[in-house]
């Protein structure tokens, strides 16, 4: 886990006091909100439908436990006692009063935390790979890699005032658990046929109204060009980004009006210029930057225990089978700690619940936990010997559902429940949706289904990227729910498309059934999933099963 | 043609709270929306949106909602407006948890809406 230096320190009290001073001139009246909004959102304060908000970076996803403590103190202390996990691999407070976010901020520095650049049109928090320096099909951890372009991001005096957000990505692994295609940047480590690592630089990914899978601008990129590279990419968006259309402000945007080609002669231009610049300490830093994210040492132990457990247990087997994925390490398995109890709120954890997870990272797993986009914890490193006591402990705090990858492990944004931007409610949907499949028993003969959810047409829940994707609109006054089908967040990342007409709220979830059961009719075999069985047969018995009442009209 | 005005209250975030608050008739600013002023004139509306714009240090964000007189007192005519009035439906946090007999009013009045 890499330690923030000096530099981080200081620079980050630094903000909070000037944020203080800026929060007490905003109550006292000296301030009017059109002035100290800028100044809120540089520093992660939003203000939702009931309250403040205050988002929090957690780069690439990794926590160690006494963060994860902090968190767990920082929810109970001044907020109602959870946070919120989001897709972008921050934590959400939901309900802070706006004189007590400086003493939050200032409990997160004191473990190396901040809220700086989760706003604002700057370079977010660079997300990777929840699964990194763990995952068995991995060729390199991006972790170190996005922690070189958060140094060299926060902060980055040219970047704090670009066309709009900007996001990052790394993965180190072909199975790609960020969404690079997702992203205004996406990262991927490969190997060349020398045998070299380096990156596979895409661009121009985004969800949002117009959503657009990112395209290849560089196939191989050496390791030290990186940070002159993304440099050149940003500086080139700063440029050509349109700033007179919000809504076509994202590199997504440029890219699709200038076109890749005009991008990429731009981009190496100014790399050209830029290389020069770069002196080669930042390869240093980066081998430093590396050493610290060294593996952990694994252990050896029997697998006996384990094996025993699976045979006696078929719940802790079937939790096994489901929430635990294949580490490198010789004996080890990651484990997914579903923040999706069937009818909870996807994403939420409550204090006791983080400081249960901060225990058992550090008794059976290394010190190291990681948030996913999919909104769950992950706890990388756990031997499989050690996975009947994780899985009881989970038990006992209600966090062992065992659907990570299922139907009810669904991605929600906050929706109208909480965000001002929404034209409809997301996690109503999202928990209706699990408890009727967790009811109906089908959950795990349905197998790998992802649905996504959001609550307007911004895409926080990713819908576009869902097997099933569900988009709440505001239609004459009503919640309204429109559906999409084929998406896919894997390597190669798929917009859904559009189904037909809406769902009213109260037709939602029979929709969304008729739909599930339909493809277990349709399937081949218990191995042709969801996504697999849409892509052979096409939209249209989906469709079918989704408006029969349409069927029969064109039958007649 | 212009369209008919519909009765509206006077709502925006509490500054320090940053929870949602309203305008009164007597000018304060209240939390539950049983005790907000409905206002059925155009004019007056905008003339007590621009006095809420004068109030920084009070109200962020005031803008005019739609709503419509019941036996409680105004509830909303849209069901964002009722989640504001009310909490999130995911929680019995918000207004819900502090004053739940106006919250069933409006859960009953987001029935119709
Ligand atoms: C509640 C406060 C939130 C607000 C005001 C907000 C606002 C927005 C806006 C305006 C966009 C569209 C940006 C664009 O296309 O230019 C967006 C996109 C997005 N947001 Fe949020 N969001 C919120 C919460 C969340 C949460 C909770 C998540 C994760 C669960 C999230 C993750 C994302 C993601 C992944 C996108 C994708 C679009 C993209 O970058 O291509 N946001 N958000
Ligand atoms: S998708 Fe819309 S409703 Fe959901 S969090 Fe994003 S901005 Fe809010």
């Amino acid at each position: 886990m890499y330690d923030y230096n000096n530099f981080d320190e200081g620079f980050v009290r630094n903000r909070v006091s000037q944020f203080r001073a800026q929060v007490a001139r905003r109550i006292s009246g000296a301030l009017t909100e059109d002035e100290f909004k800028p100044l809120r959102l540089m520093n992660g304060v939003y203000l939702q439908l009931h309250a403040y908000m205050l988002r929090v970076a957690i780069p690439y996803g990794s926590l160690n436990p006494h963060q994860m403590r902090q968190l767990a103190m920082i929810a109970e202390r001044w907020d109602k006692g959870y946070g919120h996990w989001t897709t972008r691999q921050n934590i959400q407070y939901n309900w802070p009063r706006l004189a007590d976010i400086p003493d939050m901020l200032e409990a997160l520095a004191d473990v190396g935390m901040h809220a700086i650049q989760t706003s604002g049109n700057t370079i977010r928090n660079v997300t990777a790979d929840h699964f990194a320096g763990a995952a068995a099909d991995e060729i390199e951890d991006p972790r170190p890699t996005a922690e070189l372009l958060r140094q060299w991001s926060t902060d980055h005096p040219e970047f704090q005032f670009l066309p709009r957000k900007f996001k990052l990505a790394v993965t180190g692994s072909k199975a790609d658990r960020a969404v690079t295609k997702a992203h205004d940047i996406g990262i991927r480590i490969v190997k060349n046929d020398a045998g070299e690592v380096g990156y596979q630089i895409l661009v121009g990914g985004g969800l949002g109204r117009t959503p657009v899978v990112g395209q290849v601008l560089k196939d191989f990129l050496p390791r030290e060009d990186l940070l002159p590279y993304v440099e050149a990419v940003v500086s080139v968006y700063n440029t050509l980004g349109r700033r007179d259309n919000k809504y076509k402000a994202r590199i997504k945007i440029t890219t699709m009006e200038n076109g890749i080609d005009k991008i990429h002669d731009l981009v190496e231009a100014r790399f050209a210029q830029l290389r020069p610049q770069f002196s080669g300490i930042d390869q240093a830093h980066f081998a430093d930057i590396s050493a610290n994210f060294k593996a952990p040492e694994f252990k050896t132990a029997s697998l006996d225990g384990y094996h025993a457990a699976r045979d006696a247990d078929p719940i802790f087997r079937s939790w096994s089978d489901t929430n635990v994925d294949d580490h490198r390490a010789n004996g080890y398995g990651i484990v997914t700690i579903s923040m999706k109890a069937h009818g909870a709120t996807p994403g939420d954890a409550d204090g006791n619940q983080m400081r249960m997870i901060a225990d058992l990272a550090e008794q059976f797993g290394h010190g190291d936990i990681r948030i996913s986009h999919e909104q769950n914890v992950v706890l990388p490193h756990v031997h499989r010997a050690d996975l009947p006591a994780v899985f009881a402990t989970l038990r006992a705090h209600g966090l062992a559902t065992a659907n990570a990858g299922l139907i009810s492990d669904i991605i929600a944004c906050p929706g109208m429940d909480y965000c001002a931007l929404a034209t409809a409610r997301s996690i109503p949907v999202a928990q209706e949706i699990a408890e009727r499949f967790d009811e109906l028993k089908i959950e795990h003969d349905v197998g790998h289904l992802q649905i996504k959810i959001s609550g307007c047409i911004n895409a926080c829940g990713h819908h576009h990227l869902g097997h099933i994707g569900i988009l709440g609109l505001d239609r004459a006054g009503v919640e309204n729910y429109q559906i999409t089908l084929g998406g896919d967040a894997g390597p190669d990342t798929t917009i859904g498309k559009r189904a037909g007409p809406g769902f009213a709220y109260d037709q939602i979830v029979p929709a969304i059934e008729r739909l599930v059961l339909a493809y277990l009719d349709l399937r081949e075999d218990e191995s042709e999933t969801f996504i697999d069985a849409f892509r052979r047969l096409g939209e249209a018995p989906f469709k079918a099963a989704l408006y029969p009442e349409e069927d029969k009209t064109h039958a007649a | 043609m212009p369209r008919p005005f519909t009765p509206k209250v006077v709502t925006a975030n509490d500054l320090v709270e940053g929870d949602v608050i309203y305008l009164a008739h007597d000018g304060a600013w209240v939390r539950d929306m049983c005790m907000a002023w409905l206002i059925e004139d155009e004019d007056e509306a905008a003339t007590q949106l621009a006095l809420a714009e004068t109030q920084p240090e009070i109200a962020v964000g005031p803008y005019l909602a739609g709503a419509k007189a019941c036996p409680v007192g105004p509830v909303p005519t849209h069901f964002r407006e009722v989640f504001r009035a009310n909490g999130p439906s995911n929680r019995a946090h918000g207004k819900q948890a502090s004053a739940p007999v106006a919250a069933h009013a409006y859960a009953k009045a987001a029935a119709h809406v």
